[in-house]
């Protein structure tokens, strides 16, 4: 039955070939401009760590002083740890694992002929930073807690700054000239970039961004190295130095795989806030302190920009008003097979049966017109990734995107034929042999 | 009751249906075009300088730690620049109008006392010859004397010329002498700078207009003074260049700055690709916009079309028994033309009540402006038209409908 409801709505749609298309496009503009929006969201708010987001959380304490009033266009200095504040969650050690971390950028003097200095964007991390998000490695490997402590001047390159430094070669064991230091190279990381880059500070570009290098925190501050990103300081003093407790520009995250862990490290958070509190440095109420897991994190950030929010919803309204149009369309289309269905209804076809043979001619037109939806779609991608924003290169359609679309433009195209398709199957056939 | 309505009466649905798209599309377009307004608005905001004049580039230290050493190389940097082909004057400022960088303070009216102070105003800093260089106009009052011009630099932190005071003399924007005098006079006038206030400042000139390096809801568009600097850290060096030579200009730079003093990286840039790459958000923004309107006002026209055949279709017979019975051509014509606009200002009546709603949930979502009420006319406008274009079509043809078909059986 159901081969015989496709040669029917098949030759239905041949007989009006103008209205066929005008529906077909109509679908597919629609579905084409919603879903160069909807992948572009999705894109944006995809989770960077598949896998491992459920067990990272990022805590976030409020050492301000009760008077400090935050500068209207400024960033949120509570986003980012103090020092004093960083050194002591490290030191408790109540997650399964935890790093502090920092992005900076340093001149690189290449050894290597005919390469000219440059500034390279990387990270000041701790340890644990390579375990905690399980960055894999090409060569060699992170440092140790130890190397932390000691200052160590090692370095982590990434694949594509090996390459660039090192050709082919073996980069372990080279030496790096970064900030005016020599680094001794301990590993090299295979392609690896988050995006967005959820643990960097969230002032920078989050979705171009990547680490070219990693090293040791405690060399970072000791050498005074520039830091990317906010730097919020308060208070007298030296509040604009590193280690300077009025200054929080660190990002902190911390691993903790179960319920108990999370709501321990909770308690954890406030009591140790409650203790500063005591100690007279905190003066604001210590439940201020936060806990929050990465896709609430991101959530919290707000990455994704007015424009491209007003843009999606201009497209599903854009969207709406096809289905409309369609509707109408179809109601024209079908109310004027009136003769048709009814020497049907006259043979003997049920209402049911009507229905559902309209309903397949609706979704055949949703399936044309996904596949041009699909089409128009791509289209909206490429322009965009000709944008000069930092999300642009992202904007590529994955395999869920890819069936998303088509299965939206039938359920669309469906729903658009319900009405119409319902008005059809009640036509009197008596009435309208009659006047054939 | 008029034919036309009770006619409409027997097609509810689809009536209804046409309507609603009408509305929707009203609603939306309405709204769009605002947008596109408002941000056409906003890209056509003149910046107050010579735009199409002006190469910038801008140094970056490759010896570490000795940033500050830069200032001794200004003086020789600026010759080499004065001396490229095609270049008529050259200075060195913190910032420019539209580069997006930008230091903001506090401006006193009173020595000290906090509750004077106009917070988040734009400093501008330059060294000798800036304005002639920018083309900025003064409307009142003179460009500063050699002796205004003190080492200065906005928002140093952590270096020896933090400690320097600002200089004495500065030129502010009309809209920062109406923040801080409003309705005065403002030459000759003192304000006070620094963290605390203290440092007075003389305002010596004004210009009408100079907008800041970013346009943003606290600092405003151009609300900002400039103060005269002999050198400044971090500085951006700008070149008055004839218009056919600002591609050779900024290609050429690079190599003239890094033969005196190789150890640092330039880059150059034409003054109006800064213009553009600021607005490319805005600019994509409105081209989204155009292309959507566009693709729904042809999908409504479309359907108005196909609907509008439908019922000129399904009404051949009377029509043919209106023309036996005396209907002329015209009277049919007019029929569906009259039917049109009934259903299209039906639609356009809830429609205007959804773009004003629309409008509101725009601007509590993205603070977004008040769209005035003016906008709706536009929109029915577009629509009317829309309707009476995408009609023609079928009523022309509904108009040469032959008399003779109402003898005939369909």
């Amino acid at each position: 039955m159901f081969t015989y409801y496709l040669d029917l709505a098949r030759r239905s749609l041949r007989r009006t070939p103008v209205l066929t298309g005008l529906m077909v496009l109509a679908i597919g503009l629609g579905i084409g401009a919603s879903m160069t929006m909807l992948t572009v969201l999705h894109v944006m708010t995809d989770d960077p760590m598949p896998g491992r987001s459920a067990q990272l959380y990022t805590p976030h304490l409020d050492p301000l002083p009760l008077d400090h009033k935050r500068r209207g266009d400024g960033p949120d200095p509570t986003a980012d740890l103090t020092w004093p504040d960083a050194m002591a969650l490290l030191a408790a050690r109540r997650g399964v694992r935890q790093a502090a971390m920092a992005g900076g950028s340093l001149l690189l003097r290449p050894e290597r002929a005919g390469l000219r200095p440059f500034y390279v964007a990387g990270r000041y991390a701790t340890a644990d930073f390579f375990a905690l998000f399980g960055v894999p490695f090409e060569r060699g490997g992170g440092w140790s807690a130890a190397a932390d402590a000691a200052d160590a001047q090692v370095v982590v390159l990434s694949d594509a700054l090996a390459r660039k430094l090192f050709g082919a070669g073996n980069a372990v064991g080279q030496t790096v000239h970064l900030g005016e230091h020599d680094f001794r190279v301990i590993g090299v990381t295979a392609d690896w970039a988050p995006k967005p880059l959820f643990y960097a500070d969230q002032t920078g570009t989050q979705y171009s961004d990547a680490d070219l290098f990693f090293l040791p925190l405690s060399v970072a501050v000791s050498q005074k190295f520039q830091v990317s990103g906010n730097q919020s300081g308060w208070g007298k003093g030296d509040s604009m130095s590193l280690t300077s407790a009025n200054m929080s520009w660190l990002q902190f995250w911390v691993q903790l795989d179960t319920p108990a862990q999370v709501a321990a490290y909770r308690q954890y958070l406030v009591d140790y806030s409650a203790q500063q509190k005591a100690l007279g440095r905190f003066q604001r109420p210590p439940t201020n302190a936060k806990l929050y897991g990465l896709m609430g994190w991101l959530a919290h950030e707000n990455l994704v920009p007015n424009d491209v929010d007003l843009q999606l919803w201009l497209a599903l309204g854009f969207l709406f008003v096809c289905m409309l149009n369609i509707v109408a369309l179809l109601l024209a289309k079908f109310l004027r097979r009136g003769g048709e269905i009814s020497v049907r209804r006259a043979l003997g076809a049920r209402r049911r049966d009507i229905f559902v043979q309209l309903g397949i001619e609706s979704a055949l037109i949703g399936v044309a017109g996904g596949v041009l939806g699909l089409a128009i779609a791509q289209l909206g991608l490429w322009s965009i990734r000709q944008r000069p924003d930092d999300y642009a290169r992202l904007a590529q359609m994955d395999v869920p995107m890819l069936l998303g679309t088509l299965a939206l433009a039938v359920v669309a195209s469906v729903l658009a034929g319900l009405l119409p398709s319902w008005r059809a199957c009640r036509v009197a056939p008596a009435l309208q042999l009659k006047t054939m | 009751m008029h034919p036309i309505v009770s006619a409409l009466k027997h097609h509810k649905t689809t009536v209804v249906l046409v309507a609603l798209e009408i509305a929707l599309t009203c609603a939306i377009v309405t709204n769009a075009l605002f947008l596109i307004g408002d941000r056409v608005a906003a890209m056509r905001v003149v910046t107050g300088v010579a735009d199409h004049e002006l190469v910038w580039a801008r140094t970056t230290g490759l010896d570490l730690g000795q940033d500050t050493r830069m200032g001794a190389d200004i003086d020789a940097d600026l010759a080499a620049l004065r001396g490229m082909p095609g270049v008529e004057s050259v200075a060195m400022a913190n910032t420019l109008p539209l580069s997006r960088n930008y230091m903001s303070v506090g401006a006193w009216r009173r020595p000290g006392d906090k509750k004077s102070e106009i917070d988040n105003v734009v400093e501008y800093a330059g060294t000798p010859g800036l304005l002639h260089t920018l083309g900025i106009k003064l409307s009142a009052g003179r460009d500063f004397l050699p002796q205004d011009y003190v080492p200065y630099t906005p928002g140093l932190f952590g270096s020896p010329d933090s400690k320097a005071p600002p200089p004495t003399a500065a030129i502010v924007t009309h809209t920062l002498a109406e923040a801080l005098w409003p309705g005065e006079n403002p030459l000759g006038k003192t304000f006070w700078l620094d963290s605390d206030g203290k440092e007075p400042v003389q305002v010596v000139g004004v210009t009408g207009h100079l907008l800041n390096p970013r346009i943003t809801k606290y600092q405003g568009a151009d609300r900002n003074m400039i103060l005269p600097s002999t050198r400044l850290v971090g500085g951006v060096y700008v070149l008055n260049v004839r218009p056919d030579m600002r591609g050779a200009v900024a290609r050429d730079l690079p190599g003239v700055l890094t033969r005196i003093d190789p150890a640092r990286m330039v880059k150059a840039e034409i003054y109006a690709d800064t213009i553009a790459d600021y607005y490319h958000g805005d600019r994509a923004m409105v081209w989204v916009l155009l292309v959507v309107t566009g693709c729904l006002l042809a999908l409504t026209a479309l359907g108005v079309v196909g609907l509008s055949s439908f019922w000129v279709q399904q009404r051949t017979r009377q029509i043919g028994i209106r023309r036996a019975i005396g209907a002329t051509r015209r009277d049919i014509l007019r029929y569906f033309q009259f039917e049109n606009l009934l259903i299209v200002t039906m639609g356009i009546a809830v429609g205007s009540l959804g773009a004003v709603g629309l409008n509101l949930w725009l601007m509590r979502r993205y603070e977004l402006a008040h769209m005035p009420l003016a906008w709706l006319a536009s929109g029915a406008v577009v629509l009317w038209s829309l309707g009476q274009c995408a009609v023609l079509g079928p009523a022309l043809r509904a108009s040469r409908v032959p008399p003779v078909v109402a003898t005939r059986t369909v």
